[in-house]
């Protein structure tokens, strides 16, 4: 048995033919250890590849190439039982608190079809405590919930029972995909908090795939940024949105909006004209179209990952193959921290 | 209320939509001004009314919805006692709309060009091919558009250009109020700070007013000058942005305020609850009696009317009380 719940090994997707496709996810290598439970953030903008993985990770389409081993076992060689298994150790919270229930069916009918399909109960009164308990990890009551229809409650209140369903099967890994960006921003915190709660208290580790990069600094342990199907950087959550290594993920920190009317984003950008083609062909950095700092190796060769701070923190830019310290971006970077001050 | 540059004055606008068990009230006397060249940002949680009150402005409300009372003066005559035809007339000549979800509101088997020509040519008759392709041209270069789009189709194109394409639209036929409905809410935050600086940009340009509808109080905070905040059906506070974040006189204002997360400190959440009213059967007194911190036994007995308690800075709440100088102060509960 392997210490890691998972491990991702050299995985790639690829969405059409291998040659010629769209590359979702490039060579991409990761474990997540058994314990301590963490919430693990997956950031990038729209089509970087974030809900990729958590595909992959929920078994809904098989890589192209790599492996990814659950328990040391990789989980395209499942038999049925370790199938059953696997569906019930991970569990999914997706987007949409709103479509992913049956207009027609009371809450409660939610947790009865859990609780039908894996036996959890031997008895009405034990399904009724089993519900409640899970309820009560969301900071729900049974009473106040169970017997009402979907559009009777709140985005927020509808998410929460979506994550108190998958408590009930006392998952190992819940892989929440944008949990809480339907979900108005005054009700967000009901939600994180409730993953934060379920990671301390049930030891479950989260999968966190988001593009609001605020909630990830809130309660991401680890996190990773991906940038057009390649990890741009990673390290834990604090020394990451702190420090920014790689000039994407500085360039996206520098746009989250500020709640300060005095403190305005510093200065104007420009997206590039052209997108780069994301095909497997297609040599280099990803993000060089769009870099202040490319250099002329940037067009032709792939940067591997390099330490820039402790705790395994990772940039994939050539700027750190000689260590943390940037080569040679003195000039750009004291611009930068001139405009923030203003 | 009444300033010079006051270009779109709302008052008392009430909306409502009619259900089997009775009318829900998304809009319930709703009053605010918009000043000539500001973007003002309305904000508040779904369900709170904000796309039924510019609906409302806008005159888009459809069955089972409908105008039930108010005024919408915009430079200086009163839209809601226009007939359909001289309505249709002033839409996007005098007041036209960035849409919630820029990917679905543009034509898929048109190209953008045509589009646009044709919000052009049905308002102002046909026009010579040379003088409307430069037209084009020249909106594409305010928002930032490479001339290259012109004969592309919505699906070549990424949500940031196709938001500013509907951003280009709008601004076709020289409008004096844009309404943009969450018009930048699903982009991801470079792109969504690129659309937010075309928009800053066209309101320098064009001195063009914009109403924002959005519940990203981060962007709020980025991009508009004054800041009204609306809860179930009604308007709660409105403020320049910088009081309104400096010193939020509503406690609604307030929730909204604490509880967005920042990317400097790392802090417990603020939790709470959504609209805990149905709809149709709202409390008595003050609408957010029921989830507010500071509930007294006055707020259930009656609705807290709109008061100044701060230049410029108008709030609903039984809590701001004049004192003997006749200066609106908040007690301390």
């Amino acid at each position: 048995m392997s210490d890691n719940l998972f491990e991702i090994r050299n995985v790639s997707k690829i969405y059409g033919p291998e040659d010629t496709g769209l590359v979702a996810l490039s060579e991409y290598s990761f474990s997540i250890p058994k314990e301590p439970a963490k919430i693990i953030t997956i950031a990038g903008e729209s089509g970087s590849g974030k809900s990729t993985l958590g595909e992959l990770l929920l078994r809904s389409s098989p890589p192209t190439r790599g492996e990814i081993l659950f328990e040391g076992v990789d989980i395209w060689k499942f038999n049925d039982q370790q199938k059953r298994d696997y569906h019930r150790h991970v569990q999914a919270v997706f987007q949409d608190p709103f479509g992913v229930y049956n207009p027609f069916y009371r809450i409660r009918h939610v947790f009865d079809m859990v609780l039908k399909n894996y036996r959890l109960a031997s008895n009405a009164t034990q399904g009724r405590e089993l519900t409640e308990e899970a309820l009560n990890a969301v900071g729900l009551r049974g009473d106040d919930v169970l017997e009402k229809y979907p559009h009777q409650l709140s985005g927020g209140q509808r998410q929460r029972i979506m994550i108190a369903r998958a408590t009930m099967l006392k998952p190992k890994f819940i892989v929440a995909d944008e949990p809480v960006s339907m979900v108005d921003a005054s009700l967000r915190a009901s939600i994180l908090d409730v993953m934060m709660k379920l990671r301390d208290d049930f030891g479950i580790s989260f999968l966190y795939v988001t593009h609001d990069l605020s909630t990830a600094y809130q309660i991401g342990d680890q996190i990773l940024l991906l940038y057009q199907g390649t990890v741009a950087e990673h390290g834990n959550a604090v020394d990451v949105i702190t420090q920014p290594k790689h000039p994407y993920v500085q360039l996206l920190i520098d746009s989250v909006p500020k709640p300060d009317p005095d403190n305005p984003w510093p200065g104007e950008i420009e997206l590039p004209a052209e997108e780069a083609l994301r095909t497997p062909s297609a040599k280099g950095c990803r993000f060089c179209p769009r870099c202040p700092q490319r250099m002329p190796r940037c067009e032709t060769e792939s940067p591997e990952r390099y330490d820039v701070g402790p705790d395994g923190h990772q940039a994939a830019c050539f700027l750190y193959e000689n260590g943390p310290m940037p080569s040679k971006t003195k000039e750009s970077m004291s611009v930068d921290e001139s405009n923030e001050h203003v | 209320m009444r300033n010079p540059e006051t270009i779109l004055e709302v008052d008392d606008l009430r909306v409502y939509y009619a259900t089997p068990q009775g009318d829900v009230k998304a809009c319930d006397g709703v009053s605010f001004d918009l000043r000539s060249g500001e973007i003002l940002g309305l904000v508040g949680e779904s369900g709170s009314g904000k796309s039924t009150a510019t609906g409302g402005v806008l005159r888009t409300i459809g069955s089972p919805g409908r105008i039930v009372s108010g005024t919408v003066t915009l430079d200086g005559e009163d839209i809601l006692k226009y007939d359909d035809e001289k309505m249709r007339q002033t839409r996007w000549q005098k007041l036209s709309l960035i849409p919630q979800g820029a990917m679905n509101s543009l034509n898929p088997t048109m190209t953008i060009s045509d589009q646009i020509a044709d919000v052009i040519e049905t308002h102002e008759g046909r026009q010579p091919a040379d003088a409307l392709r430069e037209r084009i041209m020249t909106l594409f270069r305010r928002v930032g558009l490479p001339e290259r789009i012109y004969s592309m189709y919505p699906h070549e194109l990424s949500g940031g250009m196709k938001q500013r394409a509907c951003i280009a639209m709008s601004i076709a036929l020289d409008p004096l109020v844009i309404v943009a409905d969450e018009a930048t809410s699903a982009l991801d935050v470079v792109v969504q700070r690129v659309v937010a600086q075309t928009m800053l940009k066209i309101k320098r340009e064009l001195n063009v007013s914009f109403i924002m509808i959005g519940h990203d109080m981060g962007l709020m905070a980025q991009v508009v000058d004054r800041l009204a905040v609306m809860y179930s059906g009604q308007l709660l506070e409105i403020a320049a942005v910088r009081d309104m974040f400096a010193r939020p006189a509503h406690p609604y204002s307030e929730i909204l305020i604490e509880s967005v997360p920042t990317l400097t400190e790392r802090k417990p959440m603020k939790i709470n609850e959504g609209i805990t009213h149905d709809p149709r059967n709202p409390p008595s007194g003050c609408i957010f009696r029921l989830r507010c911190p500071h509930a007294m036994p006055v707020c259930s007995e009656s609705r807290p009317d709109m008061v100044e308690v701060h230049p410029e800075q108008l709030v609903a709440c039984h809590l701001w009380k004049k004192d003997e100088n006749g200066s609106y102060v908040r007690q301390s509960v």
